[in-house]
């Protein structure tokens, strides 16, 4: 019972991970009708310049703080010389021009910081468990992305319902001509959207990178989770994002830490744990498919 | 307009060099003593293949299928794991890998057909993903790591492991490939793909059923990557998940977008200078500073980003306007 816990606690972890990159996706998506295939590179550039301002700064939160802008900067720079000429185009021409993109930055990130993997370490002052029940402990860090993960999507939740900028965010995902016309700077709420996403994504990545390692190419793969993540929830939908995300990370864990056993009941052992990651990983795409076939624009995603 | 006409024009002359310099490539390679310079052009025959392929749903019917890598995996797996099982006759292993490919591609079109844009891109590129995982979790066929597979036999007709005969079987087949698009693209099922993807709602309310016509072009398209898995795995020898990584379908359509879509040499010319580029860039930048060949990505990727910008008719375009659109359009 309490392995179940803490396993659901660990889906519950990778899920807020993952909804952070989702949220920066489904918004540009939402909102600039654009297909972004580098944001996991934005994963990736967050956690590596985490890296070194870690090392400059000896302090991880100082270092994690100053990456945020950082990120911020390097997505308003991406938007600018890229992104900006892609809104208008179809599909097709920013999957292709996104995915030269991950071509470059996992390039620029062989030669800036070498092909090694990099770790940062557990900061010392979470580097311990803690008793989320009388009894029951818990990797403060994990713990941590779960606070941090949780705060940033009621943050971003209000940002979108309460506040004006949110409100333009909701009146362009509607209808961006209008909006145009009516007088808001379209152009400005679009560097600012794609902005936020980036810095999302680079939070994402330089919170998991004590769990996972940093090295190149570490966002593709989440990436694609994360496509999965805003097509089940509905593209555009921030709440759709958030309930696929919770999903999806339960699936993954449940895969990963209670197939193998079931497997080995009638497979070896061996079998069983190189079959139960892709069993689990196979799984998610099933329910990606079925909720498709149900509901061709996701759970909450808008009927045309 | 029919394959023979279309070559009288000036594109046509360079598309006939181009296929005369591919048919004699075992010959020059043999004359230049260049044997690494077969290999290749084995390859790009074999991708060509699979770049045609996805031409004609993504070219000529709009449909961006971003798992196209996983009809390699597809195909590669059946001839795999039958040799593996001591089924060597290409005779077996290569019809099986077929009906393989096709029944996938059926399956997977009837679901992401129903669905558009962004999420057609999505569904597809899952279901590559799951092919993909299953491959990596088959510990009885090297799980990640692959296997080395024989290749396929056709005793008294050809033998594979002479790499002449292989590329000429291939590019052969390539011919194949080009001919059979040429046919469907100038065919009423054809017609309907391409009037499907300028206006969908405008051929639905035409009585056609679009539907069934794309789910008919897309299995049709899956079979044929199929072949090109059939050859890719006999051309290495060997079967791994990485062969329909997402990468590989990106590279796919790189390829096609690249050559110029929708027409019917484009995938080759955009095959022959992916490969062309991946090969020279690392040289050049060598040639700048030694050591930074290595890094030849960091200029392929914006080069990339320029083509989806700037060069919409990829290639081909280059060869003049395409009449043959306008003649339907």
């Amino acid at each position: 019972m309490e392995y179940l816990l803490l396993q659901m606690l660990n889906g519950v972890q990778l899920g807020l991970l993952m909804f952070l990159l989702a949220a920066g996706l489904t918004l540009t998506f939402g909102i600039m009708d654009l297909v972004n295939l580098a944001h996991g590179s934005l994963y990736m550039m967050g956690a590596y310049i985490a890296w070194t301002l870690i090392g400059w700064t000896d302090s991880f939160v100082l270092g994690a703080l100053l990456a945020l802008p950082a990120t911020f900067l390097l997505g308003i720079v991406v938007e600018a010389i890229v992104m900006r000429r892609l809104y208008a185009r179809d599909h097709l021409d920013q999957v292709l021009a996104t995915f030269g993109l991950i071509l470059f930055f996992n390039e620029l990130v062989r030669v800036i910081w070498g092909p090694a993997g990099k770790s940062i370490a557990v900061p010392a002052f979470l580097n311990r468990t803690v008793e989320i029940l009388p009894g029951v402990p818990y990797p403060a860090y994990r713990f941590a992305i779960i606070v941090v993960g949780a705060l940033v999507a009621v943050l971003l939740a209000w940002l979108v319902a309460r506040t004006r900028i949110g409100m333009l965010i909701r009146a362009g995902a509607s209808n961006r001509r209008m909006i145009g016309a009516l007088g808001v700077n379209i152009e400005l709420l679009f560097t600012l959207v794609f902005g936020l996403g980036a810095v999302f994504a680079g939070l994402a990545g330089l919170m998991a990178a004590p769990i996972t390692s940093v090295k190149i190419g570490m966002g593709d793969d989440i990436l694609i989770l994360a496509f999965v993540i805003i097509v089940i929830g509905g593209i555009g939908s921030i709440k759709g994002a958030f309930v696929a995300a919770m999903v999806v990370g339960q699936i993954d864990i449940v895969g990963r830490a209670f197939l193998p056993d079931l497997l080995k009941t009638f497979l070896s052992a061996s079998a069983a744990a190189s079959a139960s990651p892709a069993i689990s990983q196979v799984l998610i795409y099933v329910v990606m498919a079925g909720v498709l076939v149900w509901r061709p624009t996701g759970l909450f995603g808008q009927r045309s | 307009m029919s394959l023979i006409a279309s070559l009288r024009t000036p594109r046509g002359l360079i598309t006939v060099l181009l296929l005369v310099v591919l048919a004699v490539l075992p010959l020059l390679t043999q004359a230049f003593d260049q044997r690494y310079l077969l290999s290749i052009g084995t390859r790009i025959v074999i991708w060509a293949i699979a770049a045609v392929s996805l031409n004609m749903i993504l070219g000529y019917g709009g449909m961006v299928s971003f798992g196209h890598a996983v009809f390699f995996g597809i195909g590669g797996y059946a001839v795999g794991i039958l040799s593996h099982h001591g089924v060597a006759s290409g005779w077996i292993q290569w019809p099986i890998a077929i009906v393989a490919a096709t029944l996938w591609a059926a399956l997977v079109g009837a679901l992401s057909l129903r669905t558009r844009g962004l999420y057609f891109i999505m569904i597809t590129l899952a279901f590559a993903q799951l092919v993909f995982y299953v491959g990596g979790g088959l510990e009885a066929y090297g799980a990640d790591d692959g296997l080395n597979i024989s290749r396929s036999r056709f005793p008294d007709f050809i033998d594979l492991r002479d790499k002449a005969s292989f590329y000429w079987l291939c590019f052969a087949l390539l011919c194949g490939t080009l001919w059979f698009c040429s046919r469907f693209a100038n065919s009423r099922f054809g017609l309907v793909i391409r009037g499907a993807k300028s206006n969908e709602l405008r051929m639905t309310a035409l009585g056609f059923p679009v539907f069934r016509y794309r789910l008919a072009a897309f299995t049709l398209s899956g079979a044929l990557g199929g072949l090109s898995g059939i050859l890719l795995a006999n051309e290495g020898a060997y079967i791994s998940p990485a062969m329909m990584s997402w990468v590989k379908s990106g590279d796919l359509i790189v390829i096609v977008v690249l050559g110029g879509m929708g027409a019917l040499f484009g995938p080759l010319y955009g095959t022959i200078a992916f490969f062309v580029l991946e090969e020279t860039l690392p040289p050049l930048l060598d040639l700048l500073r030694t050591g930074w060949g290595e890094y030849w990505q960091i200029v392929f990727g914006p080069m990339l980003v320029l083509v989806a910008l700037y060069a919409k008719g990829g290639i081909d375009s280059l060869f003049g306007s395409p009449k043959e659109w306008r003649r339907h359009g």
